[in-house]
């Protein structure tokens, strides 16, 4: 399956990376928010809220199944950062 | 054939959950699934009272909903469908023959792999919750939609959303590996532990549809139990539940008042519960490997086989919230120490870990944090200093049963 990685951090970083790819989304009922405390992988059954961050860069990716598509977005360096990664399938 | 009926709503509740989940792994198709499970058991009515109850009425369920599958996925037989069908035959490696006596513990796997699916993080937790119980515990969803208080419309969109999003998101149908097992079991316990409290929570005796949800969570933490042996928590979590239930009938008095656990009528508490959960919890703990239900269970098993209030070992449970601190960091928790401190060490000692507890504010609004303060004045006999804490309380207070309770107390502080 494909995953689009929304990479969120706080509104105060650097400019938003330019997209890279385009894909036509599921719903944001149909994500999962990733954040990063210690060694524990934090899961929120839904899309990204928080209004103080924003979407700094997008990452598209293949992975088995959700649980391969978290454990990416987890080891994403924005998310070892403190930051939120919403993971969205992509249509297909 | 008289009790084909009967044999037939007995393997409903041993085999439901089982069939769906062996027929979710061949065919991919949760609606599917459960379809062709219903059809199995409607067949099985007629073929029962006909032919006699199978010997193994497990294995002639699962073959009957699978040969349906076929059917239907024959019946389409173009294109998806086609490929489909091919897919079911090539995993289906099961018994063919409804008859069959060989070894099915491949087969024992799909009902885990269907409850750590329908307890996946990714979904919310009231869909987890009503997923387990239509898929795993075969209640309908207008059973579900009134043990929840929420419309059947609502229930069934909760259920349809979450099915979407386990095929949309590609949420795996499996047993997590090693590496995400223990927090993945903890989910699963959480929502078994969720659906007892629903059932625990609904104190009155005429709201049977809700606390029978304390017999459907204990049965699927027998399942549990039976299926991961080696996880002491699953044990510990099942000798909890035991433990609770057994007091359950004592809680709340005929006219609905709320009885405290010093005043309930001990000789009413289900004795081969109470039995059954001590000796889990022995097994459990026997593992050497403590968690934070078997130490609840072990709180509870405390209280269970105390002879009278008084014979309640009080320093034992204040040891035992001490450790489940540890593993639950939560201002709660404390709060329970601080009364079990309070029942052993005397009222000042409990006094002093609340107004600690006040200070650190995690608890602001809590109105068990002022009842817990008024109840240990009253006992000291401070019982200006009580009446003060029992109205701080019911400011605070939302259930009714529970104003009542601290009304009457606060009414004794003033006629003192």
């Amino acid at each position: 399956m494909k995953y689009v990685l929304f990479v969120c951090a706080p509104a105060d970083d650097e400019e938003p990376a330019t997209p890279r790819v385009s894909a036509r989304l599921r719903p944001p009922a149909d994500a999962t928010t990733v954040r990063v405390a210690g060694d524990e992988v934090l899961l929120a059954d839904g899309p990204f809220a928080r209004t103080e961050e924003y979407i700094a860069g997008v990452d598209l990716v293949v992975a088995d199944d959700l649980d391969e598509a978290i454990a990416l977005a987890a080891r994403h360096s924005a998310a070892l950062d403190g930051g939120t990664v919403e993971v969205r399938p992509v249509r297909e | 054939m008289p009790d084909a009926e009967e044999a037939v709503a007995a393997a409903f509740r041993e085999e439901w959950g089982q069939v769906v989940a062996t027929l979710i792994r061949v065919t991919g198709d949760w609606d599917l699934a459960e379809e062709c499970a219903q059809d199995a058991f409607a067949q099985a009515l007629d073929r029962w009272r006909r032919d006699g109850v199978p010997r193994r009425p497990g294995a002639w369920l699962t073959t009957t909903a699978r040969n349906r599958a076929l059917d239907v996925l024959r019946r389409e037989a173009v294109g998806a469908a086609k490929l489909r069908e091919a897919a079911v035959l090539a995993r289906d490696e099961g018994p063919h023959d409804p008859e069959y006596e060989g070894d099915d513990s491949g087969v024992q796997d799909d009902r885990l792999r269907l409850i750590f699916t329908c307890c996946h993080p990714a979904l919310p937790i009231e869909a987890r919750v009503a997923l387990t119980l239509r898929t795993l515990a075969g209640l309908t969803t207008p059973e579900i939609a009134r043990a929840f208080l929420v419309p059947e419309a609502t229930m069934a969109q909760r259920l349809v959303r979450a099915k979407k999003k386990i095929r949309n998101a590609g949420i795996p149908y499996r047993v997590p590996p090693a590496h995400l097992l223990p927090e993945r079991t903890t989910g699963v316990l959480g929502v078994v532990y969720l659906l007892f409290n629903e059932g625990y929570a609904a104190t009155s005796g005429a709201d049977l549809v809700r606390t029978n949800l304390c017999a459907e969570a204990i049965r699927l933490a027998r399942v549990l139990a039976r299926l991961m042996p080696d996880e002491p928590e699953t044990l510990g979590l099942l000798a909890l539940l035991l433990l609770h239930d057994a007091r359950r009938h004592t809680r709340v008095d005929a006219g609905g008042e709320l009885v405290t656990l010093e005043e309930q009528d001990r000789a009413a508490w289900d004795r081969v519960e109470i039995d059954e959960g001590a000796t889990l919890l022995e097994t459990a703990l026997r593992r050497g490997s403590p968690g934070p239900y078997q130490i609840q269970a072990a709180i509870a098993a405390c209280h269970a086989t105390a002879a009278t209030a008084e014979d309640t070992d009080w320093a034992d449970i204040a040891g035992l919230y001490g450790e489940l601190a540890r593993f639950v960091p939560s201002a709660v928790v404390r709060l329970n120490r601080a009364v079990a401190v309070g029942m052993s060490a005397g009222p000042d000692a409990g006094l002093a870990m609340v107004a600690e507890l006040e200070r650190e504010g995690d608890l602001d609004g809590y109105h068990l944090l002022p009842a817990t303060r008024a109840d240990l004045l009253r006992r000291s006999g401070r019982t200006a200093e009580a009446a003060t804490a029992y109205e701080r309380a019911l400011e605070l207070v939302e259930n009714e049963a529970e104003r009542r309770f601290l009304e009457k107390r606060l009414a004794e502080c003033r006629t003192v």
